[in-house]
């Protein structure tokens, strides 16, 4: 008797798990990349995040869009970020279905002017943009002038994303 | 002479009416073409069987800080137009591209905003024909400067305006899509901007010069993927024949009857979007009425800075702009792809 109870008692338990796993629908937990305000250092979150998914994801992107989703993006946020006040940027963040998603369009973004970056699973850098992977999420931040602070200044950011993902 | 920026100011704001606003006659324009079929809406051919293209270049168009000096960009402006029609004059140049109908007549500066802020049509250049659109006599608010949407428009730096004392900027998001598809070819229940089919009398396409990783390269024609609600049904198989059955559509094909290239600044690969890495400044504008003979002489410019970089050919990368010879081609007739009809002019 006492073994049958253990097993219902498993048995409940299990249950419950299941039933709370699908009430979430079995979602991972949404994350926030973005950092707020003044997390990072100097960077300032300066508007709304605006999401995508792969069905509206032209409105944002165009033909663009259509690289993603055969790689299997489910959504993209993209918010603006400002610098001391002065350096515009924007940060990316594509979530795909799978790792492979994400380093089948960060394999894309390689070039021979890139340096490597030490962010993620892989990352890389240029004067004036930051691409890195990690797991199912593909992030790409571009500021929109080259200074001699941009790369230092982009690393900076990108960091504070990847340490919320 | 009023400081500049401020004369664009109140221009845009309307107290400024310039010009020879009630003179607007277009007279002496050359009548329409009644040729073969090619390019029949065309009326600025200077020698028949060809298409006359512009590229205006200006070295010293970003200054040291790398921004675009405004009075270049107006006068690069002024000798592209010169040299497409032949006179000196900004005013009569522009009275011989407009259309007939004088200042009642609304004309559209499509612009593209979709790559966002840092590639996209230059808001000081659409500021620029704006000005010179007055000049020409048309009132401040039948010109329509206007895009997709309120996003596009912002990230070319323009605020949107819809009060018709002034200068209008504002999105399709604001006028709606006709409800009724259109179709030309392949190109099905394409649904237009309502600002192209019921307020523009003429449009003038302010595409930017970019790579496209579907299309290989968009300018003039696929410029017109901003007219339509949904423009990602349209980008199957590298965008060909979509983009040259969308701009056979009438109301395309017959409105949009310029093009002012911003070939200012451009993306040689990785493009729609904004990719500083592979910016390039070619410091130009190409102009003209065939918006095939525009695209092809743009494609070639893009595969010599690509070739420059070391990068592969749009063909040998996979994305080769086929629709542009579908353009061209006894279906189309949207106008000439081959160099021996493309009267280019490089000033």
């Amino acid at each position: 008797m006492i073994f049958r109870s253990k097993h219902m008692t498993t048995a409940t338990i299990l249950i419950g798990i299941v039933a709370i796993a699908a009430l979430t629908g079995c979602k991972k937990k949404a994350i926030d990349p973005f950092p707020a305000s003044g997390a990072v250092s100097g960077w300032e979150k300066t508007g709304e995040t605006r999401i995508y998914d792969a069905k509206n994801l032209y409105q944002y992107i165009d033909g663009d869009a259509e690289q993603y989703i055969s790689a299997g993006v489910v959504t993209t946020s993209t918010a603006d970020y400002k610098y001391q006040g002065t350096l515009e940027a924007v940060v990316d963040v594509h979530t795909m279905s799978a790792p492979g998603g994400a380093q089948k369009i960060f394999d894309t973004s390689r070039a021979n002017d890139a340096k490597v970056a030490p962010l993620g699973d892989a990352g890389i850098a240029f004067a004036q943009s930051v691409i890195f992977r990690k797991g199912p999420y593909l992030v790409r931040i571009v500021a929109y002038e080259s200074t001699p602070a941009t790369p230092q200044a982009l690393l900076i950011l990108a960091h504070g994303v990847e340490a919320k993902l | 002479m009023k400081d500049r920026r401020e004369f664009l100011k109140t221009a845009l704001t309307g107290a400024v009416l310039l010009g020879t606003q009630s003179k607007l006659s277009l007279a002496d324009v050359p009548t329409k073409s009644t040729n073969t079929g090619h390019q029949d809406q065309y009326t600025h051919r200077i020698e028949p069987g060809k298409s006359r293209v512009v590229i205006a270049r200006d070295p010293a168009l970003h200054g040291s800080s790398g921004q675009l000096d405004e009075k270049r960009v107006l006068d690069l402006l002024d000798r592209a137009i010169a040299s497409y029609t032949g006179r000196d004059k900004p005013t009569d140049a522009w009275k011989h591209i407009l259309p007939q109908g004088g200042p009642d007549k609304v004309i559209g500066l499509k612009t593209n905003g979709l790559g966002g802020k840092g590639i996209s049509s230059h808001a000081m250049l659409a500021f620029a024909i704006a000005e010179r659109l007055q000049w020409a006599g048309i009132k401040p608010g039948n010109i329509i400067i206007w895009d997709r949407n309120a996003r596009d428009l912002e990230a070319c730096g323009f605020t949107i305006n819809t009060d018709p004392s002034r200068v209008r900027c504002f999105g399709s998001d604001v006028s709606g899509y006709e409800e009724d598809g259109v179709a030309f070819g392949a190109a099905v229940n394409v649904k237009l901007s309502k600002i192209l089919t019921r307020q523009c009398d003429m449009v003038v396409g302010l595409p930017i010069l970019k790579d496209h990783s579907m299309s290989g390269v968009t300018f003039a024609m696929k410029n017109m993927y901003g007219v339509v609600q949904r423009p990602n049904e349209l980008h199957g198989g590298g965008c060909n024949p979509f983009v040259a059955d969308l701009n056979c559509i009438p109301a395309v094909r017959e409105k949009v009857r310029f093009t002012i290239g911003d070939a200012m600044t451009s993306v040689y690969d990785g493009g729609p979007g904004f990719h500083p890495e592979r910016l390039w400044q070619p410091n130009a504008l190409i102009i003209g009425e065939d918006r095939v003979a525009l695209d092809t002489t743009a494609w070639q410019l893009l595969e010599r800075k690509r070739a420059e970089a070391g990068l592969p050919t749009l063909e040998a990368a996979g994305r080769p702009p086929r629709y542009i010879a579908t353009a061209a081609d006894p279906n189309h007739k949207l106008g000439f792809n081959k160099p021996e009809h493309i009267n280019l002019v490089e000033i």
